[in-house]
C-alpha cells in the first residue's frame, strides 16, 4: 500500500467520522459566529467603515484559530476511545500518514467553516474591499493550513499530558505568532487596499512548507511516545 | 545512582571573580562612564539592558543542542541523554531570565525616553514573543507527566528554534522603533566602551554560572527522583516474595 492511500484512508475515516456527528463543523461554526457578534458589541461595524477594514482581518483571523482550537483537541481524543491510538501505535503504518489525513481533514473542516461564515462576516461587518478580493482564494487556504497544520500537531503533543484543553493555546499560540501576523497583515492588505499582500503571502508560504516538514518528521516521536 | 553530583570546584574561583567583574562594570557604569548627550543619566541603565538582552539569544541555541542531543541518545544511552536533557531545561530558564531581564530593562528606560512603557516595535515584540516561546515549552514540561516529558520538551525545543529566525524577520518587515544595532554602529562615544566591555563580560560569567548551577540542580533531580523510584521498585518487590507471588 503505498503512502498517498494510507494518507486517504485516514483522512476518509476522519472526514466519516465527522459526517456522522457533525460535532466540531456545528461547534465551530457558532464559535466563530459568537466570536463575530460579540467583537461587534466592542465596536459599531456599520458605523466606521474604514476602521471596520482595518480590524475585521484580525477578528476573523483569531476567530478561527480560536475556533479551530476547540476542534483539534476533538480530533484527537476521538482516537482515545476505545484505545484507537494505541493501535495507531503499534501498527506498521508510517505514523506521519496518519498526521496528514487528520491535518487534512482539519483543514476541510474549517474551510467549510470559513466557507459558510465569509458571507455572513461581509453581511455583518459591511465589508467593503478596496484590494484584489480574488487574492483571499490564496490567502484563505495558506493561513487556514498554517493554523491546522501546527494545531493538529500540538494536539497529538498535549493529548497525554494533564490539562491537555489548556495546554494546546498555550503551546500553539507563541509558535504560530508569524503566521498569525502574515495572515491578518495580508487579509487586512487586501480589505484596505493600502499595500500589497505579496509579501505576506511569501512569508505563509514559507512557514507552511518550513511546518509541515518539521510536523511530517516529528509526529513518528510523538505517537509512539510512552 | 551512588555517586553524588557535586559542583566542581572551580566555582569558588569563578563566583568570586563574576562578582568583582561585575563591581568593576557597576563603577564604570555609574560612576566614570559620562552622562549621554541628550538623554542623560538614563542612558546608564543601557549598561545593563544590552547586555543582558544580547546574551538571551545564546542559551535557545544550548536549549536546542541539548534537545537533539536527548533524542539522539534517548534510546542507545539513556544516561547521557538525562544529563542532555538538564542542559536543555537549564537554558531554557536561563533564557526566560535574561528575556525578563532585557524586557524590564527597556521598559524602564522606554518610559522616561519615549514617553511609554511599551510600543509593538520590531524588537519589543520580537522579544515578547521568545519570552513567550520559552514560557510555553516550561509550561509543557510542569504539565506533561514524567515519562513522556523529555520527548515532548525535545520537540518543542525544535519548533521553538526553527520558529524563532521566522518571527525575527517577519516582525522585521511589520515595523521598527527601536534604536538600531549600538554597539557594531559606532554610535557610541569611545569612553563609554569600558562600561559596556565590563558589563558584558560581568554578566556573561554570570549567566554561564546560573547555566551551570541550574544543570546541578537537575541532574541533583533526576538523581533523587531516581533513588526514589529503584526504592518504590525494591518495596514492591518484597512485597511481591511476602505474599508468594
Amino acid at each position: 500500500m503505498n503512502y498517498a492511500r494510507q494518507v486517504l484512508i485516514h483522512l476518509r475515516k476522519d472526514l466519516r467520522l465527522e459526517w456522522r456527528t457533525k460535532d466540531s463543523i456545528n461547534g465551530m461554526l457558532f464559535f466563530t459566529l459568537l466570536v463575530v457578534v460579540v467583537f461587534s458589541l466592542a465596536f459599531d461595524p456599520t458605523a466606521y467603515p474604514s476602521i471596520a477594514r482595518q480590524i475585521s482581518g484580525g477578528l476573523l483571523w483569531v476567530g478561527l484559530l480560536f475556533a479551530s482550537i476547540t476542534a483539534l483537541n476533538q480530533s484527537w481524543t476521538r482516537e482515545l476511545r476505545n484505545r484507537v491510538l494505541d493501535v495507531h501505535r503499534l501498527s506498521p503504518a508510517p505514523a506521519s500518514a496518519f498526521f496528514t489525513g487528520k491535518a487534512l481533514a482539519n483543514f476541510l473542516f474549517v474551510t467549510g467553516v470559513e466557507v459558510v461564515l465569509a458571507p455572513v462576516f461581509v453581511v455583518f461587518y459591511n465589508l467593503h474591499p478596496l484590494g484584489q478580493v480574488s487574492l483571499l482564494l490564496l490567502i484563505m487556504p495558506l493561513g487556514t493550513w498554517a493554523l491546522v497544520v501546527n494545531g493538529t500537531f500540538f494536539a497529538a503533543l498535549s493529548l497525554r499530558t494533564r490539562n491537555r484543553e489548556l495546554l494546546l493555546p498555550l503551546v500553539l499560540l507563541p509558535i504560530s505568532a508569524p503566521a498569525l501576523l502574515a495572515m491578518i497583515q495580508a487579509t487586512t492588505a487586501v480589505l484596505t487596499g493600502d499595500s500589497e499582500p505579496a509579501l505576506w503571502i511569501k512569508l505563509l508560504v514559507a512557514y507552511n512548507v518550513v511546518f509541515t516538514t518539521l510536523c511530517v518528521l516529528l509526529f513518528d516521536l510523538v505517537l509512539r511516545e510512552d | 545512582m551512588e555517586k553524588r553530583i557535586t559542583i566542581n570546584p572551580l566555582l569558588w574561583i569563578w563566583l568570586p571573580a563574576t562578582l568583582i567583574v561585575l563591581a568593576f562594570g557597576y563603577r564604570e557604569a555609574i560612576f566614570i562612564s559620562p552622562a549621554e548627550a541628550s538623554m542623560g543619566d538614563v542612558f546608564r541603565i543601557f549598561f545593563y539592558h544590552v547586555p543582558n538582552a544580547s546574551l538571551a539569544l545564546i542559551p535557545p541555541y544550548i536549549n536546542l543542542a541539548g534537545s537533539l542531543a536527548y533524542l539522539f541518545w534517548r534510546n542507545t544511552n539513556p544516561l547521557r541523554a538525562q544529563a542532555a536533557d538538564a542542559v536543555a531545561i537549564a537554558a531554557a530558564e536561563v533564557t526566560l531570565l535574561l528575556t525578563t531581564i532585557g524586557l524590564v530593562t527597556g521598559m524602564m528606560w522606554a518610559r522616561p525616553i519615549w514617553g511609554i512603557w511599551w510600543t509593538w516595535d520590531e524588537r519589543l515584540t520580537t522579544y515578547l514573543l521568545l519570552w513567550l516561546l520559552y514560557v510555553s515549552y516550561i509550561l509543557l514540561r510542569r504539565l506533561s507527566s514524567s515519562g513522556q516529558v523529555y520527548t515532548l520538551a525535545a520537540v518543542l525545543s525544535i519548533f521553538a528554534a526553527v520558529d524563532v529566525p521566522i518571527t525575527f524577520m517577519s516582525i522585521r518587515w511589520w515595523r521598527t522603533q527601536h534604536p538600531g544595532p549600538v554597539l557594531t554602529s559606532g554610535q557610541v562615544d569611545n569612553s563609554m566602551h569600558p562600561a559596556i566591555f565590563w558589563n558584558l563580560a560581568g554578566w556573561a560569567m554570570w549567566t554561564a554560572m546560573a547555566l551551570y548551577l541550574r544543570f546541578i540542580l537537575e541532574r541533583r533531580r533526576q538523581a533523587a527522583s531516581t533513588l526514589h523510584e529503584l526504592e518504590y521498585l525494591g518495596r514492591s518487590l518484597e512485597v511481591e516474595e511476602v505474599h508468594g507471588y
